[in-house]
């Protein structure tokens, strides 16, 4: 981020932050958390094959590719 | 052409195409016509496919495909992927992206008949409640075009409402099929979450995410609803069971002996008085037909609000890990020196809006070691609470009933800068996607400022059918489905 976006975002997140700390407020020490709607255990699909992409597909959105491989900027420092 | 075609409602239009009074590729280009007189004044498409949408009208012509839906055109929100058809879901950090697959939901309207004209404007990302950040510029509402359509899903509700197409495609993570619905006078469904396949639905929060149907009428928000629903293997939150009879309920629409419990929680100060006004007789009205209306209390729902600002952030921040300008998307900064970090981090500064960035800062910081108890974990437990106030709520009604929204199409430019007024447009609709079970907004008559009120009905988990019963008996009395004749501004 930018230094001017940085200067408009704090004061926001300070203004969003204290309202979703009403949170807090709930008395919930003994509540089970919920991270999701629908309680879903061990969900498989059937163990057969089917075509995926080809290379040619996978690469078409690609920013770079070469030699049928995505790529991409250094990933390693130059010492 | 022919004008008048693009005023039928999908039930009507589909008729036409099956009795050959009417073509599909005429009922086709009717709509690009009106997309292309309109869409400038609206900025409801960011794309339009005239290719595929005249392909597939030709298909549904030559017999190749039929259903009660076949030829109806639609306008499809553009955080669904399409094979070969651009999708942004209304970011620059996709700008341009031609997705190598469809979405789930795309076969199966595909497989129906149903032609998408192409990819309407939404916030970045579905973040936001008046399309003001969307990357693409702000939707308008065919209401009063200095207003929000609403948002995220604002494109949609605006081809709706405008008649540049009588079916839509929204996605709902905190009201952004409903909201949108409610201020343009149209009908949105929110499923049972698990009900419709999120595959091929960009995520933005997965525990909350769900993809539903905009319409004109409750009947054509059904037969949408029953094209897109049911199980699909490649989401693993999908639902193995029957879809909900959405369209014999909405064809019956009788609500007598229906328990309906008003929401006492979401009434009062900050509702405006046109907006109460509306709601409240159309209370009256479900009483008068026969429905047993009681007052519930759900006194966790006044804390949904904050509990959703930190359980979407938080999942957004780590879902838009992805845009990280390897594989597909912007890359920006790549000159060969710079390091993939580097590049990442410039790409991510120059691809996303301020909205995304203080959603992904939020959810980061509510995830944090040492903040995690306090922000993320409580707003987790009161999720728990939500759910249990619908569930002790559904012990004693059949439905539960509030405003849609608590007030009318506010300004484009009025909130935009106040991300706090911004987000409680969504004060009502949020509960619904914490507990997972479905709710609609549908039409019931206009404010004193003459813009449309929503309705809102939730019910429990996969009882989708009981929102249209009570949508369709509301319609019915109220003639909500003639309301848009008097959009004739465009």
């Amino acid at each position: 981020m930018s230094d001017s976006e940085l200067d408009a975002m704090a004061g926001q997140l300070d203004v969003i932050l204290s309202a979703v700390g009403r949170v807090q407020q709930v008395a919930a020490a003994d509540i089970p958390p919920t991270s999701h709607a629908v309680p879903l255990t061990n969900v498989f699909r059937p163990d057969t094959a089917a075509a995926g992409l080809s290379a040619e597909e996978a690469l078409a959105a690609a920013p770079a590719a070469e030699q049928d491989r995505f790529r991409v900027p250094r990933i390693l420092d130059d010492e | 052409m022919t004008p008048e075609l693009t005023r039928l409602t999908a039930v009507e239009t589909a008729a036409k195409i099956a009795a050959r009074e009417v073509t599909a590729v005429e009922v086709a280009q009717a709509h690009l016509d009106r997309i292309a007189e309109v869409n400038g004044t609206l900025n409801a498409f960011l794309h339009i496919d005239t290719d595929g949408a005249l392909t597939q009208a030709k298909r549904v012509d030559a017999g190749e495909v039929e259903g009660p839906l076949a030829g109806v055109p639609l306008a499809l929100k553009d955080v669904i992927v399409t094979r070969n058809v651009p999708t942004t879901a209304g970011s620059k950090i996709l700008e341009g992206w031609i997705p190598p697959y469809d979405a789930t939901i795309v076969e199966r309207m595909r497989d129906a008949g149903i032609v998408v004209l192409g990819k309407t404007n939404m916030d970045e990302f579905a973040m936001g409640s008046s399309t003001e950040h969307s990357a693409y510029g702000a939707a308008h509402n065919p209401w009063d075009l200095e207003r929000t359509p609403g948002g995220s899903g604002g494109g949609s509700s605006a081809a709706v409402a405008g008649f540049l197409a009588p079916l839509g495609i929204g996605t709902d993570t905190g009201g952004s099929i409903r909201q949108p619905a409610a201020v343009t006078g149209t009908v949105g469904t929110k499923p049972t979450y698990g009900g419709v396949s999120r595959y091929g639905l960009i995520a933005f929060s997965s525990s909350l995410d769900q993809a539903g149907p905009c319409a004109r009428t409750v009947l054509d928000a059904a037969l949408l609803h029953a094209v897109i629903a049911g199980h699909d293997p490649r989401d693993s939150t999908s639902i193995d069971a029957d879809v909900p009879p959405v369209v014999d309920a909405a064809r019956d629409g009788d609500v007598s002996g229906m328990r309906v419990g008003v929401v006492k929680e979401f009434a009062g100060e900050g509702y405006q008085d046109g907006v109460t006004v509306r709601f409240e007789e159309a209370v009256a009205t479900l009483a008068g037909l026969g429905a047993d209306v009681v007052e519930v209390s759900c006194p966790h729902f006044d804390y949904a609000l904050a509990a959703y600002y930190l359980i979407a952030p938080s999942e957004a921040s780590s879902n838009l890990a992805r845009y990280d300008a390897m594989r597909y998307g912007l890359r920006v900064g790549d000159d060969g020196d710079a390091s993939a970090e580097e590049v990442m981090a410039a790409t991510r500064a120059a691809g996303f809006g301020a909205e995304v960035k203080r959603r992904i800062m939020l959810g980061t910081y509510a995830l944090s070691a040492g903040y995690y108890d306090a922000y993320y974990g409580q707003a987790q437990k009161v999720r728990t609470l939500i759910t249990r106030d619908f569930e002790n709520a559904f012990t004693t009604v059949d439905v539960l009933v509030s405003p849609t929204t608590p007030t009318t199409a506010f300004k484009l430019g009025e909130r935009v800068d106040d991300p706090l007024a911004m987000y409680l447009a969504d004060l009502c609709t949020i509960p619904s996607n914490l507990y997972g079970g479905p709710a609609m907004s549908v039409p019931c008559g206009l404010s004193d400022d003459g813009l449309p009120v929503g309705f809102q009905v939730m019910a429990p988990v996969l009882a989708d059918d009981r929102l249209y019963r009570v949508g369709a008996a509301l319609e019915r009395a109220t003639g909500s489905d003639r309301l848009l004749e008097q959009v004739t501004n465009l």
